[in-house]
């Protein structure tokens, strides 16, 4: 119950540390001036923990967090200390602001290239800061004072020791909620988002809502961390919000490692212990011991950045045993099954689809049909449009002129992932995995679309039955393709041509009804080529339709049931493909190369 | 408001314009040659302005140390990477060849130029040349130190090393010029009355140098081989390195002019504004917003955005003084709402 396998265990340990620390008594008692060092480590590991979200798991970032950490503050501050109401009103009020403006930042940003989110964040932060100082209601530059203790179910939190309870309770419950949404069929569609949002559109996922969604989570545990800080101050004013300190929390995650959840905790115990120190060694050597202390946070992030990338936390996972993922989902419910309702027709009609890069004519007013459970297969030189065709078909790309009928509806006019919902898979040409994911993971990433479970039943482990239905569905399509025993291996462990065999095994989790294969053979051995062939066979026996793009004619002449041939952007022949190979065109186009 | 004060504020306005839109164009070509969000570029206006208002007050810059250090350490990062090559080749003994000079003999140069000149008082030319040759190698080295080596990783990567430089940057500032603020007398203080209007020397002299500086590097980019070399880099890096160009050179080229140019306007501004040692984060960031409303991509638009930034920011520190800053940042937002309109594409993303 809301944790996953293997988690719990480190949560009970957690809560023990937690309220055993500052309630040792006698002697033995940890001093005030650690418990209140902990206290700002644990307030900004909340905030570098959706920094590692978002950086580290997806590849943004921003340098604006300090400023959610001030609306999370400002608006408790100004509610329980100006108005008077009660701070757990702050609390929402604060979480409701910070999730409006991070959705209208995140909007904006997020389908412009990545560095845009961060320069916007930087200029937001700026004006942010700005306007905290500037404005009367909020004290200006002075602040809001006689910020009231917080009450937690009658009991008054007031002092270091009790903040430590609250906040570290906090962030292990943030830990453990982003640990679980990593772990599940969302956080494999964030973590898909570093493969290039090309993929993960083509697994069905709507990227540019997963970002702006992650953002917003991260603006939250900003604006969450500010709360905490206003009610343990009891004073704001605007300086901890500016952007320096944006900037702080980004290095703190770049030292501890964003790549993990715990890199968190760690970025910011080690930047905050470091800072202290430099805080009380530097003013005995200088007067500006603020600009050695820029000096040392910039070198050190620069020396980081150049040499241990991953930062600190790969250093000391390599003190833990790995725990082996050796976790099997057996025979778990099924997934259910596409429902096909009648289709007339053939299967996929394309007409006169035409596509234009400048002045250059990709594919030029193409136009074939497929019917159900026929493997066909484009042919043609390099060059002769047959990817860019593939892409077209499946909406990667749009068209220039043309239409694309599927199961009897047209879908040039839509998205990507809706087509992928419609039930046309693809393969990339070249090959598009997440390489850091486990071989069952990335797979799994292609059953996106069967399953519903959001943020909430995420973090809190409530999509259990589903997981093990996603991750089952994915572990049958990998022992069915051969894979079966590098399940838990990383994909980007796998050659070259397993990793095509990936893709296919991913694409069938989408329980396609047609399935688009560029290039599958390449890489492959002689017999893993035989096997594959034999599979594709199968699966046009179970009912599936296949289109490929394939340049091994000997792979292809035996197993397809058409060829349709390509050059210069146009179709030149199509038919069965003994026919085809006899035809003067095929023949001129390979040069008089035997087929 | 009458038609005085608008045109005084719209003087101003162009003035500080004209500094950002050099701002913008130098973060504009860093980005489109080496991908890398040039943050520190205000420091380079700072570090200059600073040293120029030192070297009018016969003080001996500290930058001239800054410079020393700097080139050293150029050096030998560049000697390890020579020494570790297994083959002694003709290329990469000129390569070191170039090392000494651009990292050792010229910073030494300099260094020995501003010992004999500061107390000498050679007139402000002197000066200006001397605060342009103590600053503009350091582009060059920033860019060996700091970024060479990860030169071919993400925008994201470079930018968070960009912010460290930045942060890096600020704080030696600190330590070399401290905490007070400095100013330099106007290059020209002529003023010329023009019926309501009052134009100032040195309000004419920064357009013009501005507008001068712009139609120089046009011709340098559309004219000379390295010039288009660099927009050969810009366009397409890996078909300009199959093409012999080396990116590690374009890059260090790049930071040279980044820094002279930044080197300029801080000779520029010392006379308009007092500059302390962290005023050129905010000059940066304003060249980016013009540099954003061209896209990271377009120089014309770039330079007359951030013109407006500069007539924006003059404007509203007339209408509300305390919300000047927050007005010209906000101003980034409905320039990304659109950009994101006018792209509906998704990108592909780099990796």
């Amino acid at each position: 119950m809301f944790a996953r396998f293997g988690t719990s265990g480190l949560f009970v340990l957690g809560i023990l540390l937690i309220l055993a620390v500052p309630s040792v008594p006698g002697s033995f008692a940890v001093p005030d001036f650690w418990i209140t060092l902990f206290n700002y480590i644990g307030l900004y590991s909340i905030v570098t923990l959706g920094l590692v979200l978002l950086t580290g798991v997806a590849g943004l970032t921003s340098f604006g967090q300090a400023a959610f950490v001030g609306i999370g503050a400002y608006c408790t501050a100004y509610l329980s200390a100006v108005i008077g109401v009660s701070p757990w009103l702050g609390l929402i009020t604060g979480i409701g602001l910070t999730t409006l403006m991070a959705l209208a930042i995140g909007a904006i940003t997020m389908r412009l290239s990545g560095h845009f989110l961060p320069l916007g964040t930087i200029a937001w932060g700026l004006s942010l800061y700005y306007l905290y100082g500037n404005s009367a209601a909020l004290g200006k530059f002075d602040g809001v004072g006689g910020i009231p203790d917080l009450n937690f179910l009658g009991i008054a939190i007031e002092g270091p020791r009790s903040m430590f309870i609250l906040i570290w309770s906090v962030l292990l419950v943030c830990l453990l909620a982003l640990s679980n949404l990593l772990d599940s069929r969302l956080g494999r569609a964030i973590r898909a988002l570093k493969g290039g949002a090309g993929m993960a559109e083509a697994m069905g996922v709507n990227t540019p809502w997963i970002k702006i969604l992650i953002f917003t989570v991260a603006a939250n545990l900003a604006a969450i961390s500010g709360f905490l800080y206003a009610h343990m101050q009891r004073a704001v004013n605007p300086t901890p919000f500016g952007l320096n300190y944006g900037i702080e929390y980004l290095f703190m995650a770049v030292v501890g490692g964003a790549s993990h959840v715990l890199g968190a905790v760690l970025g910011a115990g080690t930047l905050t212990i470091l800072k202290d120190a430099l805080q009380r060694i530097l003013p005995m050597f200088t007067d500006n011991s603020g600009s050695y202390e820029g000096i040392v946070f910039g070198m050190l992030i620069i020396l980081v950045l150049h040499y241990a990338r991953d930062g600190l936390w790969p250093v000391i996972k390599k003190l833990i045993p790995a725990r082996s993922a050796t976790y099997i989902p057996g025979h778990a419910a099924q997934l259910a099954p596409r429902e096909l309702t009648g289709q007339q027709g053939p299967l996929l009609q394309v007409k006169g689809l035409t596509r234009r890069f400048g002045g250059l004519v990709a594919v030029n007013d193409v136009g074939f049909s497929l019917n159900n459970q026929e493997i066909v297969t484009l042919i043609g030189p390099n060059g002769a449009g047959k990817s860019t065709t593939f892409n077209l078909v499946s909406r990667a790309i749009p068209a220039s002129s043309g239409e694309v009928w599927f199961r009897g509806e047209r879908i040039d006019a839509i998205t990507m992932r809706e087509v992928v919902k419609r039930g046309l898979a693809r393969t990339f040409q070249h090959v598009r995995i997440v390489s850091e994911m486990t071989v069952l993971e990335n797979v799994a990433l292609g059953a996106h679309i069967r399953g519903s479970a959001g943020l909430w039943r995420a973090a809190t482990a409530l999509d259990g039955k589903e997981e093990v239905r996603i991750l089952a569905e994915a572990a049958k399509q990998l022992k069915r393709v051969g894979l079966g025993d590098d399940m838990f291996k990383p994909a980007g462990s796998l050659a070259l041509g397993q990793q095509r065999i990936l893709e296919i095994a991913r694409a069938l989790c989408a329980d396609p009804v047609l399935l688009l294969l560029d290039e599958p053979a390449a890489g492959l051995r002689e017999h893993e080529k035989r096997a594959l062939a034999e599979l594709l066979r199968e699966l046009r026996q179970e009912g599936l339709t296949i289109l490929l793009v394939e340049h091994d004619m000997e792979f292809v002449m035996g197993l397809t049931d058409r060829l349709i041939v390509m050059n210069f952007g146009e179709k030149i022949a199509d038919g069965a493909p003994a026919a085809v190979a006899r035809q003067q065109a095929v023949i001129d186009a390979y040069l008089g190369a035997e087929i | 408001m009458d038609f005085s004060i608008f045109a005084t504020l719209l003087q101003d306005g162009m003035t500080s314009g004209a500094i950002y839109a050099l701002t913008a164009l130098s973060l504009v070509l860093v980005f489109s040659v080496t991908r890398i969000i040039f943050v520190p570029q205000g420091e380079f206006v700072t570090y200059s302005a600073l040293t120029f208002v030192a070297l009018e007050s016969n003080v001996f810059p500290a930058t001239a140390w800054l410079c020393l250090l700097l080139g050293g350490a150029a050096f030998v990062l560049n000697l390890y990477a020579f020494a570790r090559q297994a083959a002694r080749t003709p290329d990469g003994l000129r390569r070191l060849a170039a090392c000494v000079v651009w990292d050792l003999v010229l910073p030494l140069v300099t260094f020995g130029l501003a010992l004999l000149i500061y107390q000498k008082h050679l007139g402000t030319l002197v000066n200006i040349a001397l605060t342009m040759l103590l600053i503009t190698p350091m582009g060059r080295y920033v860019y060996r130190l700091a970024y060479q080596r990860v030169a071919e990783n993400s925008i994201l990567l470079l930018l968070i090393v960009s912010v460290a430089l930045h942060l890096m940057m600020v704080g030696i500032g600190l330590a070399m010029f401290g905490p007070e603020g400095a100013r330099a007398q106007p290059l020209w203080s002529a003023s010329f009355d023009w019926g309501a209007l009052l134009l100032t020397g040195q309000s004419l002299l920064i357009l013009l140098l501005a507008v001068v500086s712009m139609v120089l590097m046009y011709f340098y980019f559309s004219r000379t081989l390295l010039g288009a070399a660099l927009k050969a880099t810009a366009i397409n890096r890996l078909g300009a390195t199959l093409m012999g160009v080396e990116t590690r050179d374009a890059g260090s080229v790049t930071f040279l002019f980044a820094a002279g140019v930044g080197a300029l306007c801080g000779v520029l501004i010392a006379s308009v504004t007092t500059i302390y040692y962290d005023s050129g984060f905010l000059i940066a960031l304003k060249g980016f917003v013009g540099a954003i409303i061209g896209g990271l991509a377009s120089y014309p638009v770039a330079a007359a955005g951030a013109v407006l930034v500069g007539v924006i920011e003059s404007f509203s520190s007339f209408y509300a003084s305390a919300y000047k800053e927050v007005l010209v940042f906000t101003l980034i937002i409905p320039v990304l709402l659109w950009m994101s309109l006018k792209h509906p594409q998704l990108d592909e993303g780099e990796e």
